[in-house]
């Protein structure tokens, strides 16, 4: 169960700002900011951080939305970034992205059949007869009825809209899913039934995930590895019941802690972090955590650290711990 | 027994539009005691923030209306009060933190001018007077260097910060009771640990009561000291924090607590537990309890009779024909 589908090195994305007409000193927003990551085969690698700190960036750049600044992305061993427009094309059938909100990502002219039935268009996959009975199978798999493909978005809850965008993202037989907070917007009794489903189609497809959520229990539940992102860095990366059992890096710490227990008698031990999140306008130097670290000194300010190997196992950038 | 500072007595709140009435709050009784915080919660739909809004008497007339109940708040019944009075109960002795910072503070006043525009106006101090105060709650507040920040507009600041300015604005007149409508929704974690932490000992400094309305059960877990659970405008369950969350005896809140990740998978085939079906259509409710179409227990009674909430255990109450 090694095997890596998915390598990503040193992965740099900044955007740039225009402060005004005349200003020549332009900011940069550093999203996603040397960034290494190793993705399994048939396994979950839950994405974890704040807003802001580069995670859907991170996950558009996996799929090419975006292209990064520098770095490398390897899929499957080979380098996703310098491929032809042919190449990416196919590339496409293998990656799938489920978004958010379920509201904004379907288009609401378009009927069901259409939604659904557009990749297999699109890719040449299949028409006419066949396509409608790959439509109503997807739908099956889902766990919507056949009879619903006539409907169009507005007609469906948000949790059936989220399967609606399961089954385009399924249509290709992708081999990587990227989902973006996939239950984020939806009311905790309907989570549960997508993140089943989302479990299930895993288990059944042996598909890979990439799982950005903000949610930690959620995070625990479904992933097999697990990265901490900070103002676009990787501050630890570990396997799940490692980073759960002690998360290392401060911020981590911090993060695990403040998520609330559902067990009234628990004695809170939260880590009240000092502070906002610093805008990725100019982030802090050194640690971009030093602003906000109970355990900070002075080496933190000037210098950063990079990811090491702790005796867990898990990769932390700390200088303290 | 501590004496009630609001006691909600069979609230029904209903909406009248053209495809018919939507009972959003049908038939809720609720206490809040002085220096208590009581949760509310429940999945979106289920009319805790109509409640709210009863409450504050903020219900968009004609097409809502409180068309029968009582909400006794220090003896005087909201539901009767003219709009005079609430007028000078809203914002003074009641006041309402809402979800969204941005889009509840005005975007082109300096916050300290919206916070010290309250306090002038309840309070009936100077202007300058009330400016002085406004700096003094975001200091309250934990705003570092609140003479400079009292002169920004909401966009200069982070959501965190705007949440702890609605913080400073609704507690500025020293409410007896603030309710609070998922005041940490919109919010990061870690930010949200911070507002949580803020609340609760503000709320032991100025003494007054809240009522926190939320979809997060671990919230409600860290800082009340009861809850209900809401359904489909119905309080199908009330207690003290610990016995409700140590022992949920209705059947949706069960469901709730299970459909919850709470620990590590240990096999792979392990799945959540959910509840089947969605949260009913307010315009299409079933006879009898609402919640039967979802629950496994359901029997015949169940889909004749709308169970009434009565007491299990001490301070523990159901609404659910499985226990009588």
């Amino acid at each position: 169960m090694d095997e890596v589908l998915v390598e990503v090195k040193r992965l740099r994305k900044y955007y740039f700002l225009q402060r005004g007409l005349f200003s020549r000193r332009n900011a940069v927003v550093k999203a996603v900011d040397g960034v290494n990551l190793v993705i399994r085969k048939g396994e979950t690698l839950g994405l974890v951080g704040e807003s802001g700190c580069g995670k859907s960036t991170l996950g558009r750049l996996i799929l090419r939305l975006e292209d990064p600044d520098e770095g490398e992305v390897r899929f499957e061993g080979r380098d996703i970034l310098h491929l032809q427009a042919e190449e990416i094309r196919k590339l496409r059938r293998d990656i799938q992205i489920i978004f958010q909100d379920p509201y904004s990502s379907l288009n609401p002219r378009r009927r069901i059949d259409a939604i659904i039935g557009e990749p297999l268009v699109i890719h040449g996959v299949a028409k006419g007869r066949e396509l409608e009975e790959k439509v109503i199978e997807l739908m099956k798999v889902v766990g919507l009825r056949p009879e619903q493909r006539f409907l169009y978005p507005h007609q469906f809850s948000g949790g059936q809209r989220q399967r609606i965008g399961i089954a385009r993202a399924l249509a290709l037989q992708p081999k990587l899913i990227i989902a973006d907070e996939p239950v984020s917007s939806l009311d905790v009794s309907i989570q549960a039934q997508i993140v089943n489903l989302l479990l299930d189609l895993q288990s059944e497809y042996r598909l890979t995930y990439l799982f950005i959520s903000h949610d930690l229990n959620l995070i625990e539940y479904v992933s097999d590895w697990v990265a901490v992102m900070y103002l676009g860095k990787i501050v630890e990366y570990a396997k799940q019941e490692v980073i759960y059992e002690r998360p290392i890096h401060p911020y981590s710490e911090a993060l695990f802690s403040a998520t609330p227990s559902l067990d009234p008698l628990e004695k809170s031990r939260r880590i009240l972090l000092e502070g906002d999140v610093p805008s990725p306008i100019n982030p802090p130097s050194g640690c971009r955590f030093h602003t906000r670290c109970p355990l900070r000194i002075d080496l933190c300010e000037k210098e950063e650290p990079q990811l090491k190997e702790r005796p867990n196992g898990s990769l932390v950038a700390c200088h303290v711990r | 027994m501590k004496v009630s500072l609001l006691e909600i007595k069979n609230l029904k709140t209903y909406f009248f539009t053209r495809k018919g009435v939507v009972k959003a709050v049908d038939g809720v009784d609720l206490k809040i005691a002085e220096g208590e915080t009581v949760g509310l919660v429940g999945e979106s739909g289920c009319g805790k923030t109509v409640t709210a809004l009863s409450i504050m008497r903020l219900i968009p007339e004609p097409m809502g209306r409180i068309v029968e109940g009582k909400i006794l708040f220090n003896g005087i019944d909201l539901v009767r009060a003219s709009e005079k009075e609430m007028q000078k109960i809203r914002g003074n002795r009641i006041s309402m933190v809402f979800q969204e910072p941005m889009t509840s503070l005005n975007p082109v006043f300096k916050v300290g001018l919206q916070i010290a525009e309250a306090i002038e106006l309840h309070q009936g101090v100077s202007a300058k007077e009330a400016w002085e105060r406004a700096i003094e709650m975001l200091r309250m507040v934990g705003i570092p260097s609140p003479e400079s920040r009292v002169n920004d507009y909401p966009h200069q600041m982070s959501g965190g910060m705007r949440q702890r300015v609605m913080i400073a604005m609704a507690l500025s007149c020293h409410p007896r009771l603030m309710i609070a409508d998922e005041p940490t929704t919109a919010l990061d974690v870690t930010i949200q640990a911070q507002i949580l932490d803020l609340i609760q000992r503000l709320k032991e400094q100025v003494r007054s009561s809240i009522l926190l309305i939320t979809h997060n059960l671990g919230v409600v877990a860290e800082v009340a000291q009861h809850v209900g659970v809401m359904y489909a405008g119905h309080i199908v369950e009330y207690g003290d924090v610990i016995s409700l969350f140590r022992n949920p005896k209705h059947p949706y809140t069960l469901g709730l607590f299970q459909s919850i990740p709470q620990k590590r998978r240990t096999k792979k085939r392990d799945r959540l537990r959910v509840i089947p079906g969605t949260v009913p259509d307010l315009l299409g409710l079933p006879m009898g309890c609402k919640f039967q179409d979802r629950c496994s227990h359901a029997f015949k009674k169940c889909r004749e009779e709308s169970p009434q909430l009565i007491e299990i255990e001490h301070d523990h109450q159901v609404r659910c024909w499985l226990y009588g």
